[in-house]
């Protein structure tokens, strides 16, 4: 089984690479870009029976730090 | 009096960090982050700067959960100093033993020279030579400085005065101009600027040895 676990910065913490990356669309003439926040799509390929709790706990201990982060979880 | 300094690939401050506190007469062993003990009657762990495992995932994230972190943690509750520098901080966040996180410098931009710091508080064993209020000037050499907590968090740190060092002139973006803070108890220190880098005449700045000098001052008198 597969699981996309997506990580993104949390509401309020700045995010420097999506800002940078919104007046960079600015540049190139794409007009009414109001926001940007980069974050990152981590792909498990995962023995079947994986329950979500056992990802979440992957999420939790190593691959976000819930103090600037978040996460999803997508089983595919 | 005896320091452990970890080693993770990609560390590159260890070396310097060992010099730093041999010079001022601790036993200096360097222990590698798939060992899971201490050298017995431990007193200092030195977590070094670099860029622990290719600072893949994030900054100091995958060295927090190397087989040695367990030793450093139960060193850390039994009362025992730990200082983290630079990759040090970041892996020292990201295990819990220090609040909040280190992101991305608010410019982008890896920087690399000499800041000024302000000593905001020196009652600790890695402060305690230093004036409260004194400016100092120390290396920094990070792309992932910017100190982050929540509001809550920064008011206790300064409610609870363990905001060891503030830079003179923010650099990164840090929260509150954080360059430096102290754990609850006060051994625990996790601080962004390099003092092993500021430590020999033959570095034109010894801002850093007296950092050193007075963590074997105090064990000494202990």
């Amino acid at each position: 089984m597969k699981a996309r676990v997506h990580v993104m910065l949390k509401q309020g913490v700045l995010d420097p690479q999506g800002e940078a990356v919104r007046h960079a669309l600015g540049s190139l003439g794409f007009e009414g870009v109001n926001g940007v926040r980069q974050g990152k799509v981590i792909e498990l390929d995962l023995a079947d029976g994986t329950s979500e709790a056992q990802i979440g706990e992957m999420c939790e201990k190593l691959l976000a730090n819930t103090v600037i982060e978040s996460y999803r979880i997508e089983v595919l | 009096m005896k320091a452990a300094v970890t080693v993770y690939p990609g560390s590159n401050c260890d070396r310097d960090m060992k010099v730093a506190l041999e010079a001022v007469g601790f036993d200096v062993t360097m222990v590698w982050h798939k060992d899971d003990a201490l050298p017995a009657g431990t007193d200092l762990v030195a977590v070094p700067g670099g860029f622990s495992f290719g600072d893949y995932l994030r900054c100091g994230a995958i060295a927090a959960n190397a087989p040695i972190v367990g030793a450093l943690k139960a060193h850390a509750e039994r009362g025992g100093f730990v200082l983290g520098v630079c990759n040090g901080f970041q892996v020292l966040t990201e295990t819990g033993l220090l609040p909040g996180a280190l992101l991305r410098n608010a410019g982008l931009k890896y920087i690399c020279r000499t800041v000024g710091l302000s000593v905001s508080e020196n009652q600790s064993l890695f402060t305690g030579g230093y004036e409260a209020g004194e400016q100092i000037a120390l290396p920094i050499a990070h792309h992932d400085g910017n100190y982050f907590a929540d509001d809550a968090s920064l008011d206790r740190l300064e409610g609870e005065g363990r905001v060891a060092f503030r830079y003179t002139d923010n650099p990164n973006g840090s929260a509150r101009d954080i360059a430096g803070i102290l754990s609850e108890n006060r051994r625990v220190l996790g601080m962004m600027p390099h003092p092993e880098r500021a430590s020999d005449s033959a570095h034109g700045n010894e801002d850093g040895a007296r950092l050193f000098a007075h963590m074997t001052k105090a064990l000494t008198e202990a």
